[in-house]
């Protein structure tokens, strides 16, 4: 049920720049609503992690926004894209999160989800002869191992030396 | 003795019978005749527990003008059988000069009867409907209270072979025949009952009954959803809704309860359409927790509980007046909606019409209380006037606005609502506290804005004067000292005292309260100006509406309260009987 | 860009703005997401689609949605479903609901349903728990499971929604994980669209009070088999069902229930001649 890398044919780079610009928008997407999660069940540093992850990945889908000017980009029905797993390579399983989650482990989430983004460009790489779909395989790759450094970086700043069990205090409340 | 040719304005009769006999067929069969004739009248019926072949009496009131509640004494009594009569006995206490006959052949005469030293005359029934080929005592029955009341047999005639014309010339016949018998056999009795001319003036006469007018004063208004579960004495307001709503282009739906009943009219009244329910006091019992959510999210349904006796499953063939407080104030919270209450048989069509009206108006669920005694009984009416409310809802237009809040804050308390369907309008119902964009909440401030909102709209509308029926029984009189203070069916025998004593020279007031909740003081009090003696009168043990109105203000004047619970009817000479000691006391 | 034939709608159209109050990662997020998807692959628009629910944690998904919503009392949303379906049979009607709502104070509402064979969905989204009231044991969790209501455990059988349903009537029925978006996108869009009552049980963990569940995204599997048309032949696969077999067990043929209800109304007055003497 993870995401994962594709096990089917992209044929063409146009079709490649839809599956690009799906997956960034739902990383976006999906990093936005994990903040806003966070910030409901008052988890401050977590939604703010979040937040600035979603900034970087909009500004990666508005690039490759550009890129499509002019390109013959297919429109794909949500069931229809290519990735093997249940959803895009790049977005959180909401299902793997916890209101007290630390930066770390969502830091560790988010190393997994951008290296399964670039396993996906990459097996694409290895597996088409078109050369247009390779070019722009080759620079996703590129820039999706950029951000594997990036969250790399970051998770320096949070060892696991300083990762302390978070516990909550109160019982939880009954609502209805 | 009375002799014959002394006629009378009121006359009243039963017929009972067990095993199938057919004793409610003839009394229905009756009671049309007299109105093809041109008379009013009323029939309700009294039953044993059987489904089938349990014993039942036709209670048969026939009258030369309107009349809205059954006689408290018969003059006479047919009986196709005597078996288990006195079951009924105390509900038809034969008058003085009454006539007691029955076929022996079925049972001894109860001892109520033969005691009360009326006359008891033996007609060998089963003898003489067994010398016609396919005879029929319940005929026999029918042509000899015919005669005894001075219906014309011709028309008699007439309505038994349009009700029989499917079973064919042969059943027809055999019912001429015993018809005849019946006619002749009355000739054996010194006693007639005749009833004088009727009242000339009427537009056309309708039978129906209570159940039926409450479906077609729903449908008249807008109704075009129901939701049913079966429970008697309601259900033939269901019954009569299936096929009706079906002409119309609207729906029934059979559910599984009454839990889903209420909330299926609670669905499709968020659709747009409005619906309806029909129970009695069990039924209304599980709807309660719907009531409330209809209210706070503001989905206008209909609910009609025709009350029977209780608490729990109580007598469900008998009425009562005692869902008052469950239908004002079964709700948990605070739970503002309307409660109206039918006047007479006739009234049920006029009142359902109007809740129709009024809920749709005010976006609230209405409950219209009516009883076993309107709802099962069939009236013999003036066609009732044609009547403009219909169901006007406050709806969304397409132009939606930027930022649609469907629970606003308005003047009125009414707002707009968005139907299903209408782009911009979505929004979400819901029975949590909410803001004006219907998002749950648990602040102070939208809790007490949605309250008030609530109260506002129901507190706020103008009824009109259709609140209550206020009748004086002399116009003459400004300062009537007695005032009579009732509410739903009894508002017939009420009517009725008030005659009968304005004829005996006490004046005498009616409040009749048909808008029971929101309960309208300055105008209950305005109708009382003048009053110093009020008698307030209703239907139940524990005297719930009484309280009800001592909770709601102070009743100026000296009051007097009866009450008693079913299944007796209180009737209009016990009412008199107290109004008559009031004034010499 | 030169988009070749652009969507009518994406998943994002049919979200409200609303934060939902689930614990970040409850089942329910995900089935949100699926629905959503759902309704953006069926290009239903936002403003036809009706979303009904009862009480609970799932029954909160209504105003999640951009869709008409209706957050109804517990464990009656299948009759306000039933109910709007009925009157309005041009709106896609979706009930979701809980295992507490929808199989135990709504249980009732359920069989019947399922009977009665509207043309709806109904979601039920199962954490084996009541989850507003603080973790209580429902109808379809384990016997054993301990709780401060049930000390040791009910010691009760959980209740076989997909027997249930089958038994009960309905025209389609299926299982799926929350955290299988596409499985369960699927689902939904083919249960959309199937005529007559479909169901669908969607195991949705519970993180706060049934942490176990977490499991559940390695214990669901797809099943072995392929949807059946066959009553008797889907109850022997579901009675030997080990509870985690993902997919659609059974589609019906059985003719959805139909009424005609047209706004072309007939004047009431024709019903006033059965009572003229």
């Amino acid at each position: 049920m993870t995401a994962g890398v594709t096990s089917k044919v992209i044929g063409s780079a146009g079709e490649l720049l839809a599956h690009a610009y799906q997956m960034e928008l739902e990383a976006q997407e999906r990093y936005g609503y994990l903040a806003d999660q966070m910030e409901m069940h008052n988890n401050a540093d977590l939604a703010k992690l979040f937040r600035e992850l979603a900034r970087v990945e909009g500004i990666h889908a508005g690039d490759i926004l550009e890129q499509m000017q002019g390109m013959q980009v297919p429109q794909i029905n949500p069931l229809d894209y290519k990735w093997s797993g249940s959803e895009s390579p790049e977005a959180l399983d909401m299902g793997d999160m916890h209101y007290m989650m630390t930066p770390r482990q969502a830091l560790l989430l988010a190393l997994k989800a951008e290296q399964n983004a670039f396993e996906f460009f990459d097996h694409l790489l290895k597996s088409t002869d078109d050369e247009d779909t390779r070019r722009f395989a080759a620079e996703f790759a590129e820039e999706e191992q950029e951000h594997v450094e990036l969250v790399l970086k970051e998770l320096k700043k949070h060892p696991e030396s300083d990762e302390r069990t978070r516990e909550d205090m109160d019982p939880p409340i009954q609502q209805e | 003795m009375k002799t014959p040719g002394e006629l009378r304005k009121s006359i009243s009769f039963a017929i009972i019978g067990s095993g199938g006999a057919g004793a409610l067929t003839a009394g229905a069969i009756l009671l049309e005749t007299a109105g093809k004739a041109g008379w009013y009248g009323i029939m309700n019926r009294s039953v044993g527990p059987q489904i089938r072949g349990g014993e039942a009496a036709a209670l048969v009131r026939l009258t030369t003008h309107p009349v809205d509640c059954m006689a408290e004494s018969y003059d006479f009594v047919i009986a196709i059988d005597w078996r288990n009569a006195d079951r009924f006995a105390a509900e038809m206490p034969l008058a003085a000069d009454g006539l007691a006959i029955g076929d022996t052949a079925g049972g001894e005469v109860p001892d109520v009867i033969a005691a009360s030293g009326i006359t008891v005359a033996q007609m060998a029934m089963k003898d003489l409907a067994g010398s016609v080929q396919g005879g029929r005592e319940n005929m026999i029955a029918a042509g000899l209270a015919a005669k005894l009341a001075g219906l014309p047999v011709d028309t008699l005639m007439a309505v038994v072979e349009a009700k029989l014309a499917s079973k064919g010339d042969e059943a027809i016949n055999a019912s001429r025949a015993c018809i005849s018998i019946g006619v002749s056999e009355a000739d054996r009795f010194e006693q007639s009952f005749h009833l004088d001319k009727p009242v000339t003036g009427s537009t056309g006469r309708w039978l129906i009954t209570g159940n039926e007018a409450i479906g077609l004063g729903a449908v008249r208004g807008g109704i075009r959803f129901a939701a049913a579960y079966p429970i008697t004495p309601a259900t033939e307001v269901l019954e009569w809704l299936a096929p009706a709503l079906t002409r119309v282009g609207g729906a029934l739906v059979q559910a599984e309860d009454e839990l889903a009943s209420i909330n299926m009219a609670i669905g499709a009244s968020f659709g747009g359409r409005a619906s309806i329910t029909a129970t009695s006091g069990p039924g209304l019992a599980l709807m309660v927790e719907a009531l409330g959510l209809a209210t706070a999210s503001e989905i206008p349904i209909v609910v009609v509980d025709v009350m029977r006796g209780g608490p729990s499953t109580g007598i469900p063939t008998k009425s009562e007046q005692s869902d008052l407080n469950i239908a004002v104030y079964g709700c948990h919270g605070d739970a503002p909606h309307i409660v109206v209450a039918p006047l007479s048989v006739a009234d049920c069509l006029f009142t359902a019409q109007w809740a129709v009206h009024l809920a749709e108006a005010m976006q609230a669920p209405a409950i219209v209380l009516s009883d076993q005694s309107l709802g099962q009984a069939r009236a013999l009416v003036d066609r009732p006037a044609d009547i403009a409310f219909v169901a006007k809802r406050n709806v969304l237009g397409s132009e939606v606005e930027e930022a649609y809040d469907r629970y606003a804050l308005t003047g009125s308390g009414v707002s707009p609502m968005a139907l299903p369907g209408t782009a911009g309008g979505q929004y979400t119902a819901d029975g949590l506290t909410h803001t004006v964009k219907g998002v749950p909440s648990s602040k102070e401030s939208d809790h007490q804005n949605q309250l008030d909102k609530r109260r506002d709209k129901i507190e706020n509308f103008d009824y009109g004067n259709h609140w209550a029926d206020i009748e004086i029984s002399n116009d003459d009189c400004t300062d009537t000292q007695f005032t009579i203070l009732t509410w739903g069916s009894l508002a017939g025998p009420a009517r009725e005292a008030m005659h009968t004593l304005a004829a005996e020279g006490i004046s005498v007031k009616l409040l009749a309260i048909r808008l029971i909740s929101p309960f309208l003081k300055q105008n209950f009090l305005d109708a009382l100006q003048g009053s110093q003696r009020i008698l307030i009168v209703e239907q139940t043990h524990s005297g719930q509406f009484h309280e009800y109105l001592r909770a709601k203000c102070d009743i100026p004047g000296e009051v007097r309260h009866f009450h008693r619970a079913g299944p007796k009817l209180i009737g209009p000479a016990e009412i008199c009987a107290r109004i008559r000691d009031w004034k010499t006391s | 860009m030169n988009i070749q034939q652009s969507p009518n709608f994406k998943a994002s159209d049919y979200k409200s703005g609303l934060t939902p109050v689930w614990c970040p990662g409850c089942g329910d997020f995900h089935v949100l997401l699926s629905v959503t998807k759902a309704l953006a692959e069926l290009g239903t628009p936002p403003e036809n689609v009706a979303v009904i629910s009862g009480i609970g944690c799932s029954s909160r998904i209504p105003a999640y949605t951009n869709c008409y919503g209706f957050h109804g009392v517990h464990g009656r949303s299948l009759a306000l479903g039933a109910g709007l379906k009925v009157a309005r049979p041009d709106l896609t009607v979706m009930v979701m609901s809980g295992d507490g709502d929808g199989f135990s104070i709504g249980g009732n509402h359920f069989l019947h349903a399922c009977r009665r064979n509207v043309d709806m969905t109904y979601i039920v989204m199962d954490n084996r728990v009541y989850g507003m009231t603080k973790g209580q044991p429902s109808p379809t969790t384990e016997p054993d499971w301990d709780s401060a209501l049930s000390p040791g455990g009910t010691g009760l059988s959980p209740f076989h929604p997909l027997v249930i349903a089958l038994a009960s009537g309905a025209n389609f029925v299926a299982r799926e994980f929350s955290g299988d978006i596409k499985g369960s996108t699927r689902t939904i869009v083919e249960a959309v669209r199937h005529p007559g009552f479909s169901f669908v049980e969607i195991l949705s963990p519970c993180v706060t009070f049934r942490p176990d569940e977490r499991q559940w995204k390695t214990q669901t599997h797809a099943a072995s088999v392929e949807a059946t048309d066959d009553p008797a032949r889907a109850a022997r696969r579901i009675m030997t069902d080990d509870g985690f077999n993902v997919g659609v067990l059974y589609r019906g043929r059985r003719k959805p229930y139909e009424t005609h209800v047209s706004d072309l109304a007939g004047d009431p007055a024709i019903l006033e001649e059965e009572f003229a003497v």
